[in-house]
């Protein structure tokens, strides 16, 4: 029981951090934008294909540091030459815009690296287990990762609370207008952000597609997640955010070894009773079946009850 | 008593730590023109607000007719007989001005939520449709949607929508405001024809309008009520002429 | 005489076409693609009850969609065995009923606020629905979904439905009523406050309209129309599974709405033929088709915001004028180097489908009746100067086009010719 809890707390942490580097860079561009961006999860598996086709070339630590900038890049010009054309349209519009460019990228991936899976292996120097606990390994890579996302996330909030550009972006978050009216180049920074979190979308891909899988499906399966993520942590809050995926990842990571079911559950308190018909699976669902459900119905009664979120200060 | 149409007791009302009104209380008999005048940030359209349900009260109580209408919800407010325009031009831009009218007819002839009335065989609603695009000089442009307006008719196709209803009390908020001079004397006549028998309550900045349009006029300065009463005792009103009036119109 | 014509050619006509559509085209694959467009029609025509009149941008349509095709399908098998007393015309009513329950319930859950709120609410019930339904296979029997009969006993037609054409028949007379209760819907008191509500919530609750009850209510009666189309398709295909309910068809109903265009009546209408006809037609020709239909959406969200119906509607005052043969050839002209785009851009992406999914990328290609090797240089070469070629060309005949446009709009507005 001890050696479960262990290590399903150290996988939430390495999935939650995952979970992070996307929600971080999505979060940022809802609130300053207003544009829910759908593409955002099929920037990550740009950054997973990207990586994958540059290690296969170069190697993996190249990749590593090629591939973001590139997806960061081709965020900004999507950025540049899609989004900001759509937006005199109004919101709608531009949601509609990543929502199609989620459907191009999806089928651009398909077109190029076909409908199955590709085969994105860790790298040879971190394939070793880095600790053994209880008869389970640990592996090198996720503690890679951890360390990765770690170095991210202090760097993430280095750059928000000490640069210029952050403390323009974190007065865009509140008072995107005051911004504009202060005279700085709010388009500029738009830009900027999106690239930005574009690339890490990008590295999280890069890391995250060897951790998960890389397959066209892989923006559709997580991107859903993410959205949940900030919705959960209240948009535009990066607190919130951060503690939402944590929150997430655990949710996933605990519920996948829970095997009670509702009878189950009942029985204990001493109720046994067989339903039939439609309800009778209803009562025989184990709750780590549940896992793909668990943060959709969270996020609804999340929007219903409180639409600010955890911790947001906005409402959706 | 019967006579009183719109009470305010002891309105309070708070954001956070900022108190915007304290303790208005504010009686308007039926069928008085009543106006309240003040300097910018006195809350005078936080008073609206509150009294049409757009916010919470923080204390006190508002009675319409004798009904409580304290924290009831915008529509219910409206349904007991209250109807409001807003400072900012509030109409529906895509609709056209005629479906405006008709809109706001809807609910007070009865059809509710109805989907099985055709709005075009509800006779007497286009009628009365009709006369309200006559009265407020819209006739012509009834197709028009009504977002391609130009200001001042998008500012009279507001009050048509808000008197549409025939609401007993109406409020208007700065019915005038951003017009030019010939536009203001149409728009005040126009106020004062629709308004003829029914109870008004009307935020101004424009003293002419003021002075020419109500019966009596309370004076609001930082969520305070100052002083009420007829126009021409409120122009000698010594508290007045010091807190508004010395300063800002001679 | 005249006059009823004027009020009334539109439906004649409308119901003409459906009559003798299918005695022109006549080959089985006409007559279901056929039938599943008049199936999208309704389900189109239902979504943009909430995204063109209610302002509700769904991500999760495809609920009431689905869900009304699995009680329809329940409801065939009941049918069938003798324990339902239910004629099989009026399954579609069944599956009407099934999503004005669920419309009714997460409606109310759902429309509390328009905009982002609602459109995140929508995609969380629609994922939350379509996850349960792997859960809960004994009603939405797992991976296989639930398969039917459609010939039964019980009919009040005498048509049997062993046919597709009759199939086609029941579809298109559901169709044609359904078309025309929404387009009545419109004109209701409830139809026009969805509208004021659309437009500004706060004034309509000032006009005493709750905005919630409002957009339940149309939230609902859309469900019904989506339950109904749902109950056509268990009819069509005899088959339901849970991708009915997902991701997918929810989001090809929204393109299909916006590519019709969601500010006039009939724009769903035309998305719905459309998209239906390459969704069958494309299909079996390339693999890429989705990649075109991502390209067409994207296409319009950028240039044509008002979709197809917007599209037409704008020249609707030119050609009350005669005015369209001054358009015309500035069109023409646009024409053609979008055309060699297109052409350019499309080689490009059969060749890299070649590639990357043929058993042998080495043999050839064939591609408009041309066949050549796809890692050809020429063809490479050719689609890329195509394509740039296309792109310079078409900024010069935009700006002719923009040109035209402004000339014709000031001649209808001043009423001055030249």
């Amino acid at each position: 029981m001890l050696e479960y809890i262990i290590f399903s707390l150290l996988n939430s942490l390495v999935l939650g951090m995952l979970l992070f580097m996307l929600s971080s860079g999505l979060t940022l561009i809802f609130s300053m934008m207003g544009v829910l961006n759908f593409a955002h999860a099929s920037f990550y598996m740009l950054g997973a294909y990207f990586g994958y086709q540059i290690s296969t070339a170069i190697g993996f630590w190249p990749a590593l540091i090629i591939a973001p900038p590139l997806v960061g890049l081709f965020g900004a010009l999507v950025e540049r030459y899609g989004l900001r054309n759509v937006h005199k349209y109004g919101h709608v519009a531009e949601l509609l815009f990543t929502v199609g460019l989620a459907f191009i990228i999806e089928e651009g991936v398909n077109l190029i690296w076909g409908r199955n899976a590709v085969t994105y292996p860790i790298p040879k120097l971190l394939d070793f287990p880095i600790f053994t606990l209880f008869n389970t390994e640990f592996s090198a890579y996720r503690m890679f990762m951890l360390f990765i996302s770690v170095a991210i996330f202090i760097a993430l909030y280095w750059i928000l609370t000490r640069t210029r550009i952050g403390l323009i972006i974190q007065a865009a978050l509140t008072h995107p207008q005051m911004v504009n009216a202060l005279g700085h180049n709010v388009p500029a920074v738009f830009m900027l952000v999106f690239g930005g979190g574009s690339a890490l979308a990008g590295l999280a891909g890069v890391i995250g597609g060897i951790f998960l899988v890389t397959e066209p499906a892989m923006a559709a399966t997580l991107g859903p997640i993410v959205f949940v993520v900030i919705v959960v942590g209240g948009m535009g809050s990066l607190t919130g955010a951060f503690v939402a995926s944590l929150l997430l990842a655990a949710i996933q990571t605990f519920a996948v070894g829970i095997e009670y079911s509702l009878s189950d559950l009942l029985a204990l308190v001493g109720i046994r009773a067989e339903v039939g018909g439609i309800l009778k699976d209803l009562w025989r669902i184990q709750l780590s079946h549940t896992g793909p459900i668990l943060p959709y119905l969270f996020m609804v009664l999340i929007l219903m009850f409180r639409p600010k979120g955890l911790m947001g200060k906005r409402e959706t | 008593m019967s006579t009183t149409a719109l009470k305010l007791a002891d309105v309070h009302k708070s954001f956070g730590s900022s108190k915007i009104i304290n303790g208005v209380n504010l009686a308007v008999a039926k069928g008085e023109r009543h106006a309240i005048i003040g300097p910018n940030g006195a809350g005078k359209s936080t008073l609206f607000n509150l009294i049409s349900g757009f916010y919470p009260l923080s204390a006190g109580y508002i009675e319409l007719n004798g009904h409580m209408i304290s924290n009831l919800p915008p529509h219910r407010i409206n349904r007991l007989g209250l109807s409001r325009s807003f400072q900012v031009t509030n109409i529906f831009p895509k609709m056209s001005v005629f479906e405006n009218v008709r809109c706001a007819l809807l609910w007070p002839m009865g059809y509710g939520y109805s989907f099985w009335h055709l709005c075009d065989r509800l006779k007497k609603i286009n009628a009365k449709a009709e006369e309200i695009l006559e009265r407020i000089n819209l006739a012509d442009r009834r197709h028009i949607p009504a977002g391609l307006l130009a200001y001042a008719d998008q500012r009279a196709l507001e009050i048509g929508i808000t008197i549409a209803g025939n609401a007993e009390v109406i409020l208007l908020d700065e019915p005038t405001a951003g017009m030019s001079l010939s536009e203001t004397e149409r728009a005040v006549e126009l106020i004062r024809d629709v308004t003829t028998g029914k109870t008004l309550l009307v935020v101004e900045h424009d003293m002419q309008v003021v002075f020419n349009l109500a019966d009596r006029i309370s004076v609001l300065v930082y969520g305070e009520i100052v002083a009420t009463d007829h126009p021409d005792k409120i122009r000698q009103n010594p508290q007045v002429q010091e807190a508004y009036l010395g300063k800002e119109s001679a | 005489m005249i006059i009823f014509l004027k009020k009334f050619g539109i439906w004649l006509a409308a119901v003409l076409i459906c009559v003798v559509l299918p005695l022109i085209f006549r080959s089985g694959f006409s007559i279901s693609l056929l039938s599943q467009m008049g199936i999208a029609i309704i389900f189109a025509l239902s979504y943009n009850m909430l995204l063109g009149q209610g302002g509700m941008l769904s991500f999760g349509h495809a609920v009431y969609y689905g869900l009304g095709g699995f009680l329809a399908m329940h409801a065939l098998n009941r049918i069938g065995a003798g324990t339902l007393p239910i004629p099989i015309e009026l399954l579609p009513l069944v599956g009407g009923v099934a999503g004005v329950l669920a419309g009714l319930v997460f409606g109310w859950l759902s429309t509390a606020r328009a905009s982002t709120t609602f459109a995140l609410i929508s995609l969380g019930i629609g994922e939350l629905i379509a996850a349960s339904a792997l859960m809960l296979p004994s009603f939405f029997g797992g991976e296989q979904g639930i398969i039917g009969d459609r010939v039964v006993k019980l009919t009040i037609t005498g048509f049997r439905f062993g046919k597709q054409i009759e199939v086609y028949y029941l579809i298109a007379v559901w169709m044609l009523i359904c078309v025309a209760l929404m387009y009545l819907l419109t004109q209701t008191p409830l139809g026009r406050v969805a509208n004021a509500v659309r437009d500004n919530p706060e004034r309509a609750a000032f006009i005493g309209y709750a905005p919630r009850t409002v957009r339940t209510l149309q939230f609902t009666l859309a469900a019904f129309f989506a339950g109904a189309a749902g109950g056509l398709f268990a009819i069509n295909y005899e088959i339901i599974t849970a991708e009915t309910v997902g991701a997918q068809a929810s989001g090809s109903v929204l393109m299909m709405t916006y590519i019709g265009g969601v500010g006039h009546f009939f724009g769903p209408i035309l998305g719905a033929i459309l998209i239906t006809f390459m969704q069958l037609s494309l299909a079996g020709v390339t693999h890429a088709w989705l990649l075109y239909f991502g390209l067409l959406f994207v296409g319009m969200v950028m240039w044509a915001p008002n979709g197809l119906s917007g599209i037409i509607m704008v020249h609707e005052p030119v050609w009350k004028a005669r005015l369209m043969k001054r358009l015309l050839p500035a069109y023409g002209l646009i024409a053609l180097p979008c055309l060699i785009m297109f052409l350019g851009a499309m080689i490009l992406i059969e060749i890299n489908y070649h590639l990357s999914l043929s058993i042998n990328p080495e043999n050839p290609m064939h591609l408009l009746g041309i066949t050549f090797r796809a890692q050809s240089p020429v063809a490479w070469g050719l689609s890329l100067v195509m394509m740039v070629a296309g792109f310079f060309f078409f900024r010069k005949a935009r700006s002719v086009v923009q040109e035209r446009w402004s000339e014709v709009s000031q001649t209808l507005k001043g009423g001055l010719t030249r």
